[in-house]
């Protein structure tokens, strides 16, 4: 099966994309993952500054679900770009920069920057993070403030722009459809869900941070419901993410409306998971008959569901 | 490298209500494995809990003078332990490693006194057969609750390793905690005689103990454990603040950058 998928002017080797904040900046990851047997990593969001993040705890298991409250923490693009890129670029992998600024501008000064790297694939934006207080997820809250950061990197480079998008707003597919007005090339969806945990022996928080940002499986039918959504309002490729852990839950987003998938948490639990969802997925391409991944994006059939529906 | 395994259980040996060792049949994990050094581990293929565990790697297991795998040591406190003190026989556990920077071994004539709170005796078995081989004079400040959990003496007297114990209620040697005999014998000791100090357990006793041997002018190695996600350096859970030289105070990675410490290097 073709696994090959195209995001933009980008032509990625399958659909499987490390997901942001969950492969380190896949440095970490060079001996145990062939890091060009990937679709693209996704590295930890940067900011033009290094950053130091919350105070831990800074992650706590739930139900099928790992809340984190890193803050971002971070080397800043200036390191990111002299220490790591030239181990990425020799590795062959497909580098898709996650850039987080408080200020517009530094969307627009980071853009420049990477722009003008060698290896860099693609620019995610990271409008979404729910665990920092200023910048990025204010712009990517309001449909104003998606399109002015996803129209200002766009016009300061030619790298594809793919917004990241929270879940934690009224209609995600609205937030969508403005950052494909304002020219993204693709979306990213669902950033973390906003949550919180406490100990109730000590009435305290669980992460130091007091709320955090929820992922794994406990949040994939939400993700799930949330391309296929957008799927229906917009006509850019959707990166969707949210749980996935196997071939079959992979499947589920790309049919939903999904061009290509990002798994992050089932990385921590199981970082040699990568060639099992290659595996998977071309074994269920054999059973179905398809012969390229891309015949398979959005093919949801609801049809028979609404007849139901009507009929009773 | 470290090398990920579904490992078959060799045998589970409960030491008490709380306390277990498990053998796993991991022997190219066991044979790169050094002092120190620690696996990620998940028994059982479930979403609660999700992610894996750090463990020391207690001992490496050898049978005919052939190493056929590697042992934890774990006190069940939660979901991830309870799985590890239910396991039988013939289950597969996954385990990632061998990972993190080992415990620097002392050259002769320095002395090394290993200090253990409860569960923090798991990379002190390793530790102290690498400086049995160097024929280091090594003893051991063993600290529990009650004497009943003071586990595995006759394994290091075996070794050579001289035994200081102290528990809570006073059941076995000192009563109190394990840093009052160190704190004696350190204050005994002739500045002129070099002694390395090895700490794990729980937090405020590694930070004593850094302290202490601060305060002593004695290096410290302390091993510490975050709650950490990956245990590969892609998850930034498990920071620990250390020193900068501009002396502001930095996240690092204890699963990169430790689980190791020199005791002076952390902001307590």
């Amino acid at each position: 099966m073709d696994l090959s998928v195209r995001i933009g002017s980008l032509t990625l080797k399958n659909p499987l994309i490390a997901a942001s904040g969950c492969f380190g900046y896949g440095t970490e990851y060079a001996e145990l993952v062939d890091l060009s047997s990937l679709g693209g990593i996704a590295v930890k969001g940067l900011f033009l500054n290094e950053r130091e993040g919350h105070p831990p705890p800074r992650i706590v298991e739930t139900p099928a679900g790992l809340l984190n409250a890193i803050g971002l923490q971070g080397i800043g693009v200036h390191r990111f770009i002299a220490e790591k890129m030239p181990e990425l670029r020799a590795r062959g992998a497909a580098v898709f920069v996650n850039i987080c600024g408080t200020t517009l501008q530094e969307y627009v000064e980071l853009a420049k920057i990477l722009s003008d790297v060698e290896g860099v694939a693609a620019l995610e934006l990271n409008i979404s993070c729910p665990n920092i207080k200023e910048g990025g997820i204010t712009f990517g809250c309001s449909l104003h403030g998606t399109a002015g950061v996803v129209e200002a990197v766009r016009a300061a480079t030619r790298l594809p722009v793919i917004p990241k998008l929270t879940p934690n707003v009224t209609d995600i597919s609205s937030i969508a459809k403005a950052a494909e007005d304002a020219g993204a090339d693709a979306v990213s969806l669902v950033n973390t869900f906003l949550a919180m945990a406490i100990d109730v022996e000590t009435r305290r928080p669980k992460l130091s941070n007091i709320v955090g940002g929820l992922s794994g499986p406990a949040i994939r039918p939400i993700a799930v419901r949330m391309v296929y959504e957008c799927r229906q309002r917009i006509r850019i490729p959707i990166i969707g993410m949210g749980g996935i852990a196997t071939a079959s839950d992979a499947l589920e987003f790309i049919i939903a409306g999904a061009a290509a998938v990002q798994v992050g948490t089932a990385n921590f639990a199981d970082p040699l998971v990568w060639p099992k969802l290659v595996d998977g997925i071309r074994s269920y391409g054999e059973r179905h008959g398809i012969k390229a991944i891309a015949e398979l994006v959005g093919t949801i059939d609801t049809s028979a569901r609404e007849k139901e529906w009507i009929s009773s | 490298m470290p090398l990920d395994v579904a490992a078959e259980v060799i045998s589970n040996v409960r030491l008490s209500s709380d306390y277990n060792v498990l053998a796993l049949a991991a022997p190219d994990i066991a044979t790169r494995a050094l002092p120190g050094q620690f696996v990620m581990v998940k028994a059982g293929n479930c979403l609660e809990p999700l992610l894996r565990r750090p463990f020391s790697v207690f001992e490496v297991l050898e049978e005919n003078g052939k190493v056929v795998g590697l042992s934890l040591l774990s006190k069940r406190i939660g979901p991830s332990t309870t799985l590890i003190y239910d396991a039988k026989p013939g289950d597969r556990v996954q385990c990632l490693g061998p990972l993190g920077r080992p415990f620097v071994p002392v050259a002769a004539p320095d002395e090394a006194w290993l200090v253990a709170g409860g569960v923090g005796l798991a990379p002190f078995a390793m530790l102290a057969e690498t400086l049995r081989a160097r024929e280091i004079r090594t003893r051991l400040y063993y600290g529990a609750r009650r004497a009943a959990e003071l586990f595995y003496l006759d394994m290091f007297e075996k070794m050579g390793v001289e035994l200081v114990l102290a528990t809570e209620d006073g059941s076995r040697g000192d009563r109190g905690r394990v840093t009052l005999p160190l704190e004696r014998d350190l204050k005994a000791r002739p500045a002129s005689a070099s002694v390395m100090l090895y700490a794990c357990g729980p937090e405020p006793m590694l930070a004593a103990v850094a302290q202490l041997a601060s305060a002593c002018g004695r290096p410290s190695q302390v091993s510490v454990e975050r709650v950490m996600g990956c245990g590969v350096g892609g998850c930034y859970s498990c920071v620990i603040p250390v020193r900068t030289s501009a002396g502001t105070p930095h996240f690092v990675r204890s699963c990169l950058a430790g689980p190791v410490f020199r005791g002076s290097e952390i902001v307590w």
